[in-house]
């Protein structure tokens, strides 16, 4: 049965306002006609979304990778607590700098505090916080009940930075703004953009870049930096694994910003362009062919011969090394196929690691990817922002006349633009083959509905997921937290992840699922068809 | 690990710093999970039940599935009714539970939807339940979100008037793992008393691999059994904080007599829990009971030495904090610094009680966090440490084990299967807590004083 069948069956299922809704949040990739998904549109209510909220995407996203600020969550416990520790965005501790990873702050809101407002509270957190650490920055993020109540958390952060002169950023970033994590990263892009990006004043240096949309989860960002640094390349900044306040501070001092994550960092990539004359290009550093497009198209941006050598030297050097085990792993998982589920990018960068390693993806989507993230950043003047998005604020951003620079000539910045993704994004959709599926803020029933009938050897999913997939028998990768491992970017990366699914769909447990008194055909029960073996 | 935490403790008022505690609605979606066939629906924006979803899955690595009614701004400002009643006709058609059990959060409170209304408004096919549990985030911690929604399910489904008809007694296990369920019903199951224990998550979290997917696993206490609580001759309330208001409500408004107890740690604890069983029913203890006992006042004796003396730091929840207390003073160690994140003034006060008694000086904070507890550590060192997994930062730090005890534990696993309650589960507490000291006995032992018996 061809796939849209199978969900055309799933659709059947729902009542009629439900699927009226989900069916345009579905499409089968059709490469002959242009297609059009909904997204970025408001969750159904009871409908077991994997969504998250704004606070999650400004606060545990953006912001919290940033090591040396401390982040200060407004609001009763539990919003801090479930972003202490939870994503593995890894953090080194430099001698002599701030680390407060492994803290959590938070001015934890009582009863009272909701009845006769929590700014006095507030305040006495942002002050001991300061007192305590000493931190380089302090931001303050709202949860929901901080904008109901009316709190001003502005003023708060306004009187602490003249009274500490340290930098306090206010983020509004309630968790009912928006329809999913999206709308944080925008509100976090907005602040870093507007109040920290470009007062700092480091050095100018040759090839330098920033490397945006990378949270160095596992310790992605540290292997995609072993790469660049291998080849040459000055990092300015990361936005923001590992990433610093006194390194952004400095961001437009770079001459490229290349993107991994588009959905939550293309508003800053944009807004430099605009003021600071720094182009951005789309990388793609998961998966080995990703991984050498974009080392090869950065080393062309800059054009100097001895970087695009250097580049080849690097590359042949690199494949040398993981030759033999990708090769060993692509033996191993070789016809299997895949149903990928994650935030709002992985979705797309890991097909091309899956397709080196054999296993190919039947059905993709996004939590909260906008339509630019599945259709191509074409699509964008043509997106209408619903009433549900429209109060996230817009940021508009100048040119900076001082520091406004132009590294190429605006003929060939045209010119490479017809080579590789500068300032531009294709999305998801174009990757697939025909008649793969895409499904936009996929929800339980859909991925239980799905993994039965379509029976994937591998669901790479988020935590919630990964196991209602293993009790049916299905090896559920998860592709935000990569289960403790990783890294899983980069040329060291692509191996780790082709031995952790090699593993994971051959570890001998899935042999014993069913007990031998089931197996015998004289007895009674039933015998689970297929499960993922290799 | 930890650098900025300095000696010098400064006085905060404001500032939580590394909380012992998260907020309520993820206790009532556990407690929920406890009801067979039940669906928690968590009222207000969606990140909160992704995060309460994500933070218990973590713990039992088991599939924990909820539902929410995912607010935007429009309805937090207007009222999220409309949400509500949406989410309880998906849920209903879509995924078919038995019963939805409603919890709230921060949002929907501070708004102050009126959540009976909406209920008694909407579309409840025949036979369902829908019910809810306020649970405002601001007050108290997961322990109150777990105590309000069993809570609610007294006020919601208990019928009958107490008389003892059903010759059952009611066991209110606390915010306990799975297998302490299991072992709180076998112990009633060896005394041969007949009994229902609610919520009961028991074959829900930790629900066995058979190629099938559940979304309803076999676990749960059944509605009917719910509704037969008002009949039990006697509720046992098993930790105060998070069971004893339930208990509370039965006797109220079915006239159930209420029997708080501690959670049955350690073999004091585990004694009382015992006789008051008895006392109610009248049953003898069997062999196999005090067999098990006796065993455990055996290995207590035995190895009396491995844990005498020794300083020891405790943090978590309450009531398994203060039965912890009590069995690490019962092995003759020194718990020297006692935390909970959760408010309660008879927290401190029970706790100050049990050191006074013992002769033990110590430091005991409710409300408190584990930036101040490993302050403490800084100043006075501490030979272990007990506590849930984020005191896996103290511990390195200031290189001290750690065993892991309650919630959450979510860098080990197989925890959720066992009990830590009866004297099954206090052996298997000894046997942690003695393997983390002499683990470290061994470990900075000189080669001469290393030994092979100890």
């Amino acid at each position: 049965m061809a796939i849209d069948k199978k969900i055309d069956k799933i659709l059947q299922k729902y009542p009629p306002k439900v699927k009226k809704n989900r069916i345009k949040h579905m499409l089968t990739k059709d490469s002959e006609v242009g297609q059009e998904i909904q997204a970025n549109t408001r969750t159904i209510p009871g409908i077991i979304s994997n969504r998250g909220c704004c606070f999650a995407g400004c606060k545990g996203v953006v912001l919290g990778p940033l090591k040396d600020v401390v982040h200060i969550v407004h609001g009763p416990i539990g919003c801090s607590y479930y972003t202490w520790g939870t994503r593995r965005h890894k953090g080194r501790s430099e001698k002599g700098e701030s680390n407060f990873l492994s803290y959590c702050f938070s001015t934890d809101m009582q009863e009272s505090d909701i009845v006769f407002g929590g700014e006095k509270r507030l305040r006495q957190a942002v002050k001991e916080a300061y007192e305590i650490f000493k931190p380089e920055a302090i931001t303050i993020s709202s949860t929901c009940p901080v904008g109901l109540i009316g709190d001003d958390i502005h003023a708060v952060a306004r009187d602490a930075q003249a009274e500490f002169g340290i930098q306090v950023m206010a983020f509004d970033c309630e968790g009912y703004k928006g329809v999913s994590q999206s709308a944080g990263h925008h509100i976090a892009n907005n602040v870093l953009m507007r109040d920290v990006i470009g007062t700092g004043d480091a050095e100018m240096k040759q090839y330098a870049i920033n490397v945006m949309g990378e949270y160095n989860i596992g310790g992605d960002g540290w292997e995609i930096s072993r790469i660049l640094g291998k080849i040459g390349y000055h990092i300015v900044s990361v936005m923001t694994g590992d990433g610093t306040y006194k390194e952004l501070k400095s961001a437009h001092k770079a001459d490229l910003n290349l993107v991994q994550c588009h959905r939550s960092i293309n508003y800053i990539a944009e807004m430099i362009e605009i003021k600071y004359g720094t182009p951005w290009l789309k990388v793609n550093f998961v998966g080995i062919a990703g991984t050498i497009e974009s080392l090869r198209n950065t080393a062309k941006y800059f054009g100097d011969e001895t970087l695009i050598k250097r580049t080849e030297e690097v590359i042949v050097e690199e494949l040398k090394e993981i030759k033999e085990s990708m090769e060993m792993y692509k033996k191993i998982c070789e016809g299997k196929t895949a149903l990928l589920f994650v935030g709002g990018s992985r979705a797309h960068h890991y097909q091309g690691l899956l397709k080196e390693l054999g296993v190919e993806t039947v059905v993709a989507g996004y939590e909260f990817g906008h339509r630019d993230d599945y259709e191509g950043r074409d699509i964008i003047p043509h997106i209408k922002l619903d009433a549900d998005s429209r109060n996230i604020p817009d940021l508009h951003v100048e040119k900076d006349e001082k520091n406004y620079r132009v590294y190429l000539s605006p003929e060939k910045l045209a010119e490479l633009k017809k080579e590789m993704p500068l300032g531009q994004y294709k999305g998801l959709i174009q990757e697939m083959e025909d008649g793969s599926y895409v499904i936009d803020d996929l929800n339980h029933f859909e991925s239980e509905e799905l993994l039965k009938a379509l029976k994937p050897s591998l669901f790479c999913s988020g935590i919630k997921d990964k196991y209602v997939a293993q009790k049916m028998g299905i090896f559920s990768k998860q592709l935000h937290s990569y289960d403790y491992s990783g890294p899983y970017a980069g040329f060291k990366g692509a191996v780790i992840f082709g031995k952790d699914i090699s593993m994971g769909m051959n570890t001998p447990t899935w042999g014993f699922i069913t007990p031998p008194w089931k197996q015998d055909a004289l007895l009674e029960g039933e015998v689970i068809e297929e499960v993922a073996t290799c | 690990m930890l650098d900025h935490t300095s000696k010098e403790i400064s006085e905060r008022k404001a500032l939580v710093i590394n909380p012992a505690k998260t907020c309520q609605p993820i206790g009532a979606m556990y407690a929920a999970l406890g009801i067979h066939n039940c669906l928690p629906h968590s009222h207000g924006s969606q990140g909160c039940c992704s995060f309460h979803r994500m933070h218990l899955t973590r713990h039992f690595r088991d599939p924990i599935v909820a539902s929410t009614s995912s607010f935007t701004e429009g309805a937090s400002v207007f009222g999220g009714s409309a949400n509500l009643k949406t989410s309880i006709k998906n849920v209903f058609s879509v995924y078919k539970p038995d019963v939805i059990a409603i919890n709230t959060t921060c949002l929907s409170e501070t708004i102050g939807d009126d959540l009976p209304s909406t209920i008694s408004d909407s579309e409840i096919p025949e036979g369902k339940h829908v019910f809810h549990a306020n649970t405002p985030s601001y007050a108290g911690s997961h322990v109150t979100g777990f105590s309000n929604m069993v809570k609610a399910m007294v006020t919601h489904f208990s019928e009958g008037t107490g008389d003892g008809s059903n010759n059952k007694v009611n066991l209110i296990p606390g915010y306990t793992e799975p297998g302490d369920m299991r072992e709180i019903k076998r112990i009633a199951k060896l005394l041969d008393i007949p009994n229902i224990l609610f919520p009961d998550t028991s074959g829900v979290v930790d629900s066995p691999m058979t190629g099938k997917y559940n979304m309803y696993p076999k676990g749960g206490t059944k509605v009917v059994e719910l509704i037969d609580t008002g009949s039990s001759m006697a509720t046992v309330a098993l930790g105060k904080f998070a069971s004893e208001a339930a208990a509370n409500e039965l006797e109220k408004k079915c006239k159930v007599a209420s029997h708080p107890l501690n959670l049955p740690i350690g073999v004091k604890a585990t004694d009382e829990f015992i006789m008051e069983l008895v006392k109610i029913t009248g049953k003898d203890v069997p062999d196999e009971l005090e067999e098990e006992r006796g065993m455990l006042v055996d290995i207590m004796t035995d190895t009396h030495h491995h844990y005498h003396g020794k300083r020891v730091a405790i943090f978590g929840d309450p009531d398994h904090v203060m039965a912890l207390t009590e069995f690490t003073l019962s092995l003759g160690m020194k718990p020297v610094y006692v935390v909970t994140g959760t408010p309660g003034k008879a927290f401190e006060k029970e706790v100050n009680g049990m050191l006074e008694s013992s002769n033990v000086e110590g430091r005991v904070k409710a409300s408190g966090d584990l930036f101040e507890l490993h302050q403490w550590v800084k100043n006075e060192p501490v030979d272990l440490l007990i506590g849930n997994t984020y005191g896996k930062y103290i511990a390195r730090a200031e290189d001290i084990p750690l065993v892991r005890f309650g919630f959450p534990n979510m860098d080990r696993s197989i925890h959720s299967y066992f009990p830590v309650v009866g004297y099954k589960g206090a052996m298997r507490l000894m046997e942690m807590i003695g393997n983390a000291l002499l683990e470290r006995v061994d470990r900075d032992a000189l080669d001469e004083d290393f030994e092979l018996v100890l």
